[in-house]
């Protein structure tokens, strides 16, 4: 990804505990993590996305440090046998209680809180996203990610550090653990951003991809949304609307609307989101209108000229109708293909035409 | 076409009840195309799309000289290596065909040497050949127009006697009713010599955007196939032009909704100058672009513009409203080819390799150079020869009732071409010999009950596949020609559960949603009724059906594939269309309430 490398001296966040949007790029990924460092190059290439800034790894190693000085649990971490689950279970248990219960630097402490005043822009209880940004490397960071912790609906300052607190111990849950212990990740290397956002109140949500996940055809724009918030596609609790657009004709090649009955939304305690059943007069109407298909088609499209690359994106449409990106990764599984031509130039034209009636070339 | 004998969503052939009063049906049509007990061994579909009513006895012509030429041109001129020719039957008054396939590798081989040495030959010439054919069928058009259809007076023509001829006059009479049916074939010869190899242009750019865009819109692939500057839209751009030209004179106060083509042109004639101008355009609009039939060609009783002036005169009162309204009545070309342009492109970008690039640069330029062809030839063929041709047969029919054969001309289409020729040799006999023909009592009551079980075939609900179902369709000339894939073969035979019963399903023709009043037409000869803003619905459109679409919020029928008239016309238009629908005018009336989803090829009944 060398789109990020353009401008190294905005995207060098140094030492910094937070790093805004506005000043993190691509390559500030291994102080801010893959989401983090995608959030900021975004936010700069002028993409809506809600705003917010990352809580750095070195504000993760400063906190380690100050709760640890010593790198015993590193150590402890380093030790462990991968074939004893118990031990690993109760170690890891241990090491989330410390990172948990003990108070942040009061330095950085007051640095986030500060920030986060800054982000609600007077409303201190404004909700807002704690999202992990890992710092693994792409192929492994699907798989990676899905282990650690995104709280929405996230409000007041106390809230919020606790919230970080829950992702970083997130990186010690026993399917982190064992999962580096397989792939011999050296422990002292391992750190984490965290992301602060703005929530987004969504009427609609969901994920797309510049390309079919299903056929590969990088013609299409694939959307799948479902009504609220989109934690409810992500963890699979609803079968999503799906919509095949063409980036080129901007026509809605395949709409298949299925039947939603459950929405996240905000928790009427007023803290984190709860499942709703949807009433049945929305269940099966589409969840977003073509305006905004034509919308996010045109969001996708410029994403993926950015990084020139195919893309995965999370997105939301705001109770105002406003869209927003959450967030975007490239596409692995068919870029990763080898590609083979579907046809080679021939001598004169029609010999394609002799070829496809010769009876030979019958698929 | 393998077949599967154990799933049988399809009746047998040898199943197909016949339709109660219609007894006798049969002896309408020749003997070769009954069906037979083995015939329940192939799969057929009804060719709705050529043949969507049933065949009055003379029009079956219509399908017997037609697959003479195509198979001809298939199986023994070009050699196609996997394809044969089509066969057909005919069914409670319905076409019914297959496609023949070839399967032995090693007949596949001997073929595929013939057809290497003869198809490039057109491809490599084919602007050159294609100019030689317009001239070609110009001669032959000239040629059916000058057949002359003997009086038979009372005492032959002196200059048989003059010009020491030697041979009377009703020797004509079979000579030239053969040298009209022997014109009609030269002409579907003409009408086959390049189409296949079109249609294989198109096929292998379809295959290769499905390949590369596996998701991509058959729609959008034929806009990306389609030329800009067609035949087809010309008749409505002369009408346009003649709108224009009556403002222009300050002579348009003739052209009111309802007012007739004969009380037009009689006021036209009362305005002096002016008047004389707008007519002698009208003279040249008319030939040749009036040349344009009000159906697909295949039936007698598709006229052309040129024999009921009221169809074409009937889009004038509004493009002479339009044009006083500022509008310049021009198709947007232009923006059209700007947009075919960008589409092109846009694809080609995301194509991955350079190989895959050359390939398609050089598919799409081969359609390119067929599309002429493809598109043009139908008003040379289907419309403008076949109109001349229905009309001199009308002559024919014209001799027969007065010697009291049939009752009038129009009678004469109730008759094969075979008995045509039976009862004019009745009237050559009966002139040489001084008697009355005998084909009165003959002809008249099978006439009378020819009528009859016309009208309750109608009723009939055609199966739209009879025999064993096949795997799948491989032929490239079905799934091109008549939009007919494996995944339509299933759609066919599958039962209608309760959500499809408020939905038909067809092609998307062209993208677009709108929602509006449905005017259903049974007969191309009622597009006089339909009104502004009616979302029109009919078995199958061409041409001649231009001005309605500017008149049109969307179109919706029976038959038909994404290169369809509609879906053409739809798309230059930009407005919705579902095609192919098999089923659209039985399952909507007039005034019902409906949605049209031309991105998804479904019509929606709202109420």
């Amino acid at each position: 990804m060398s789109t990020g490398d353009r401008n190294p001296q905005l995207s060098n966040t140094g030492t910094m505990q937070i790093a805004w949007f506005e000043t993190v790029r691509i390559a500030s990924r291994p102080t801010v993590g893959g989401k983090g460092a995608s959030l900021g190059e975004l936010t700069h290439a002028g993409i809506r996305v809600p705003p917010g800034f990352v809580v750095t790894t070195h504000a993760f190693e400063s906190s380690l440090a100050a709760l640890d000085a010593a790198g015993a649990i590193r150590r402890e971490i380093a030790a462990l046998d991968g074939k004893d689950l118990d031990r690993i279970t109760e170690t890891a248990r241990s090491i989330r209680e410390r990172i948990e219960s003990a108070p942040l630097p009061s330095p950085l402490q007051l640095a986030i809180t500060e920030a986060h005043a800054k982000l609600c822009g007077g409303n201190a209880l404004a909700p807002v996203a704690v999202r992990s940004s890992a710092t693994s490397e792409d192929s492994a960071e699907a798989s990676f990610a899905g282990q650690q912790e995104t709280l929405l609906w996230v409000r007041g300052a106390d809230a919020v550090l606790k919230a970080l607190r829950s992702c970083w111990a997130s990186l010690y849950s026993v399917e982190s653990v064992s999962y580096r212990m397989r792939l011999t990740l050296e422990e002292s290397r391992v750190a984490m951003g965290v992301v602060i956002q703005r929530m987004v109140d969504s009427r609609a949500s969901g994920v797309m991809f510049t390309r079919s996940p299903t056929s590969g055809d990088p013609s299409v724009i694939s959307i799948e949304g479902s009504w609220g918030l989109g934690s409810a596609i992500v963890s699979g609790e609803v079968t999503p609307d799906r919509f095949v657009v063409s980036k080129v004709t901007g026509e809605v090649v395949r709409r298949d609307l299925s039947e939603k009955l459950t929405e996240h939304l905000p928790a009427p305690c007023g803290q984190g989101i709860h499942a709703a059943a949807i009433p049945p007069e929305r269940q099966s109407v589409s969840c977003l209108a073509d305006s905004e298909i034509t919308g996010l088609v045109d969001l996708a499209k410029r994403v993926e000229l950015h990084y020139g690359a195919a893309q995965d994106i999370e997105w939301a449409v705001a109770r105002d109708g406003a869209i927003y990106l959450l967030q975007s990764r490239p596409e692995t599984v068919w870029s990763s293909r080898d590609v083979k031509p579907v046809a080679a130039p021939k001598a004169n034209p029609f010999d394609h035409v002799l070829a496809a009636l010769s009876g030979k070339t019958r698929s | 076409m393998a077949a599967d004998t154990s799933k049988r969503p399809f009746p047998m052939p040898s199943e197909i009840e016949p339709v109660p009063g219609t007894e006798g049906w049969e002896d309408m049509y020749p003997y070769f195309t009954r069906v037979r007990p083995e015939d329940d061994q192939r799969f057929w579909f009804y060719n709705s799309m050529h043949f969507p009513e049933p065949m009055p006895a003379f029009d079956s012509v219509t399908a017997e000289v037609p697959y003479t030429a195509m198979g001809a041109y298939t199986t023994r001129v070009f050699a196609f290596p996997t394809a044969l020719g089509i066969d057909y039957r005919i069914i409670n008054g319905r076409v019914y065909i297959t496609a023949n396939a070839v399967s032995d590798p090693q007949e596949i081989e001997r073929r595929l040497k013939v057809f290497q040495e003869r198809a490039p030959h057109y491809f490599q010439n084919w602007n050159t050949l294609f100019d030689g054919w317009k001239q070609r069928m110009l001669k032959l058009i000239e040629h059916i127009d000058a057949i002359k259809v003997p009086e038979l007076g009372d005492f032959d023509d002196a200059s048989v006697v003059t010009e020491a001829r030697g041979v009377a006059t009703n020797h004509f009479v079979r000579e030239a009713f053969h040298r009209t049916i022997e014109a009609f074939s030269t002409m579907w010869h003409h009408h086959f010599e390049f189409l296949m190899l079109g249609y294989g242009a198109y096929l292998v750019f379809f295959q290769f955007c499905k390949k590369a865009f596996p998701e991509i819109a058959d729609q959008t692939v034929a806009r990306m196939v389609a030329g800009i500057d067609v035949l087809m839209f010309r008749p409505d751009d002369e009408l346009k032009r003649l709108a224009k030209l009556a403002v222009e004179l300050g002579i348009d106060g003739n052209f009111v909704e309802g007012a007739s083509p004969e009380k037009i042109l009689s006021s036209m004639r009362k305005l002096g100058d002016k008047g004389a101008r707008w007519l002698k355009e009208l003279e040249k609009s008319r030939h040749p672009w009036f040349n344009i039939a009000t159906g697909d060609g295949f039936y007698h009783h598709h006229r052309s513009w040129n024999d009921d002036l009221s169809v074409p005169f009937s889009a004038l009162p509004r493009y002479v409203r339009l044009v006083k309204e500022g509008d310049k009545l021009e198709r947007p070309t232009e923006r059209l080819k700007v947009e075919r342009g960008r589409i092109t492109a846009e694809y080609r970008a995301l194509l991955k390799t350079d190989e895959d690039r050359g390939a398609f640069d050089q598919m799409l330029a081969l359609c390119h150079l067929v599309f002429p062809y493809v598109e043009d030839h139908k008003f040379y063929c289907e419309q403008w020869f076949t109109t001349r041709f229905f009309s001199k047969v009308r002559e024919f029919g014209g001799l027969l009732a007065r010697f009291g054969q049939i009752e009038e001309s129009e009678d004469i289409f109730h008759l094969q071409h075979f008995e045509v020729d039976q009862a004019l040799v009745d009237v050559m006999i009966a002139w040489a010999a001084g008697s009355q023909a005998r084909g009165g009592p003959h002809w008249k009551p099978i006439i009378q009950r020819r009528k009859e079980i016309l009208e309750k075939l109608k009723d009939w609900n055609a199966p739209a596949a009879i025999g064993p179902m096949p795997d799948s369709i491989e032929d490239p000339a079905v799934q091109m020609l008549w939009g007919i894939t494996s995944e339509t073969l299933n759609s066919w035979s599958r039962v209608p559960d309760a959500k499809d019963a408020n939905e038909i399903r067809g092609y998307a023709a062209s993208a677009g949603v709108v929602e509006g009043i449905a005017r259903v037409l049974t007969s191309p000869n009622d597009i006089g009724q339909v009104r502004e803003g009616d979302i029109l619905v009919c078995a199958v459109t061409n041409p001649s059906w231009a001005p309605i679409f500017g008149k049109i919020l969307a179109a919706v029928s029976d038959i038909g594939g994404t290169m369809s008239h509609a879906a053409i016309v739809a798309r230059e238009y930009g407005m919705p269309a579902v095609v192919g629908t098999g089923q659209a005018t039985k399952r909507i009336r007039t005034g019902q309430r409906v949605r049209v989803d031309g991105s998804r090829g479904v019509v929606t009944l709202l109420d």
